[in-house]
């Protein structure tokens, strides 16, 4: 009888040293997500990543490299139409990212105070956002085309003799990026913004500092921080590019961004094991060019953005 | 630099001048430059659902509607319309009752590998779709559940999940613990606590990520398109296809298509914007003025 105090304490002094901790039944909540994302995100990657290294028999890799692992792989980085589609995304992705955010800024800088129509102005920008890449396509398709109202009007204004290519090349993707990406990118730097303390640039004002001066040295440091974020995330948007590199690029040369090279070896070869080598590949250039970013972020101030002086 | 700081804040109350520097002008011009190649765009795209022939020429000759009919007869919108608002739906309950759970222990508790499971719940976040879509769509394939609606709302849900928990753990963390306290001091059970005291508080940030993840799972179109079957299609799939089958079908009907879309998402995002300020989503300082 006088056993049972003695067999039940260790467990709950096991229970409380857990507690204290923070781990208790609370967690508990914490697991039919735990579990969705391990079935639904983690497994799906990790099944994808082990069939990238098992060649499909009677693939294009498999004739060439043979079963090794790495077939995939090797076909990827030794045939120039596969390993050329990163530099293709990278620079419709990188100049369309970091134009977003660049053009944002100013207009941000310019909104953050209080004035009368700031919702309305911030709707407008907004609206984009409801387009959706499809849209935003057929609309560039219309609007820039060859028989488009923007070349219409450069035609009559004697700008240019005949009418400019905006569409089914380069630019198109990068106009459609542009109208898709900028609202968001510029949400973020407004709400980045929003956080930073005025008072501290009242504060520069009274020692004499110029707009400039307090743009450069108060409020970028404090904003560079959001800014590598807000740049990631438009990035990641930009990198993805898929629907309108189709429809107002070139998808056949000049804009044959990854994305669609991994689509077309999935459901129009249906080398499930070359398309999983391509999503790798992807994934994992994007990352870097995140980690690059990101590792620059983290030797810039380090606190909060709310910048409490 | 502190006395500095703590001066009085002498705040001007009188209206501003309007009077604009160089570079507000360039500024607001740029803005100005924008919203008219966006005004292009869409109006391109609406004048063209209208008209009736439109080769060359401002604008088209004749107007009509008939294409609105045309495309919701061929294209079977009041189909593809239910099935984007069952998928939506779907989503939308099943990532707010799984992640808002999740954000509640992430935001009170501290534990042995919490930043391990924040970059498990941020990643699909931060990778493109396109990358975790085309192994997601194999899975889904594997166990025959792609290419069918509940293989659809499955493959949104990864995205939209995480997404919920970002967006409420900052806002259950806000809430003050002590009044949780306070109410079991009252002697209120679990149940009760969260029936009664946290669900009211959680309602509106509950709204907020549910309209986003709405908007979002709407207008999501690499994984519905990877994961979608003939009778599984979204409103944006189904423009998609449309708009790759043109030449076959009138181009006027496509763009009353994506009229149509369009709406829809105006008519969420406004709703989404009177109960998110979307400028706070990220840092929640108080306004000054």
């Amino acid at each position: 009888m006088a056993a049972a105090p003695a067999v039940a304490r260790p467990r709950i002094s096991l229970r409380h040293r857990l507690a204290e901790r923070g781990v208790d039944r609370t967690l508990l909540l914490l697991l039919p997500a735990v579990v969705f994302v391990v079935a639904l995100f983690i497994y799906p990657f990790v099944y994808g990543l082990q069939l990238s290294f098992q060649p499909q028999a009677g693939s294009d890799a498999a004739n060439k490299y043979g079963t090794g692992p790495f077939a995939d792989y090797r076909l990827f980085f030794s045939d120039p139409y596969l390993r050329n589609t990163i530099w293709t995304t990278l620079k419709i992705g990188l100049p369309a990212a970091l134009f977003n955010v660049l053009a944002s800024v100013p207009i941000a800088y310019r909104m953050r105070g209080r004035f009368r129509g700031k919702r309305a102005v911030t709707t407008i920008l907004v609206v984009p956002i409801t387009l959706g890449t499809v849209l935003t396509a057929e609309g560039l398709l219309a609007f820039m085309g060859p028989t488009g109202w923007l070349n219409r009007i450069l035609l009559d204004l004697g700008i240019v003799d005949h009418p400019v290519r905006l569409t089914h090349n380069y630019w198109g993707v990068v106009f459609s990026l542009v109208i898709t990406g900028f609202p968001f990118a510029f949400l973020l730097t407004l709400s980045y913004l929003t956080g930073i303390d005025p008072t501290l640039e009242r504060a520069a004002a009274t020692l004499g500092a110029g707009w400039w001066q307090r743009f450069r040295h108060i409020t970028l440091p404090l904003l560079a921080p959001g800014l590598a974020i807000t740049f990631c995330l438009s990035f990641v948007l930009a990198f993805s590019v898929f629907p309108s590199a189709i429809m107002v690029g070139e998808p056949a040369r000049q804009t044959r961004v990854i994305s669609i090279a991994a689509f077309h070896a999935a459901f129009e070869q249906y080398d499930y094991s070359m398309a999983s080598a391509i999503a790798m590949i992807m994934g994992a250039v994007e990352l870097i060019v995140i980690g690059l970013v990101l590792g620059w972020r983290a030797r810039l101030y380090k606190g909060a953005t709310g910048g409490k002086g | 630099m502190t006395a500095i700081m703590e001066a009085p804040p002498a705040e001007e109350k009188a209206p501003r001048r309007v009077a604009l520097r160089p570079g507000a002008w360039i500024v607001w011009g740029s803005v100005v430059f924008f919203l008219l190649i966006l005004l292009g765009v869409v109006g391109a795209v609406v004048v063209n659902s209208f008209g009736r022939k439109w080769f060359g020429g401002w604008l088209p000759k004749g107007w009509t509607t008939h294409w609105y009919g045309a495309t919701w007869k061929e294209f079977d919108l009041s189909g593809v319309l239910t099935v984007t608002l069952e998928v939506a739906l779907a989503v939308v309950v099943v990532s707010v009752l799984v992640g808002v759970p999740a954000a509640y222990a992430l935001a009170r508790r501290n534990f042995p590998g919490k930043r391990v499971l924040m970059v498990a719940f941020l990643l699909p976040i931060l990778i493109p779709p396109i990358t975790y879509g085309v192994p997601l769509a194999t899975v889904l394939y594997k166990f025959h559940l792609a290419g069918r609606l509940s293989g659809v709302i499955l493959a949104n849900l990864v995205p939209a999940v995480p997404f919920v928990i970002l967006v409420m753990t900052p806002f259950i963390e806000q809430i003050d613990p002590k009044i949780e306290a306070a109410a079991r001091m009252c002697g209120a059970r679990t149940r009760v606590i969260f029936t009664r005291i946290l669900g009211p508080l959680l309602i509106p940030g509950m709204l907020a990520a549910a309209i986003l993840v709405l908007v979002r799972t709407v207008g999501m179109f690499e994984l519905t398109f990877l994961t979608a079957g003939a009778d599984s299609q979204t409103l944006v799939v189904a423009l998609y296809y449309s708009v790759s089958a043109a030449g076959i079908r009138a181009q006027q009907e496509t763009d009353a298509m994506a009229v149509i879309y369009t709406l829809s998402m105006l008519v969420l995002l406004v709703a989404a914007l009177r109960f998110v300020n979307p400028t706070q989503l990220v840092t929640q300082i108080k306004e000054r003025d």
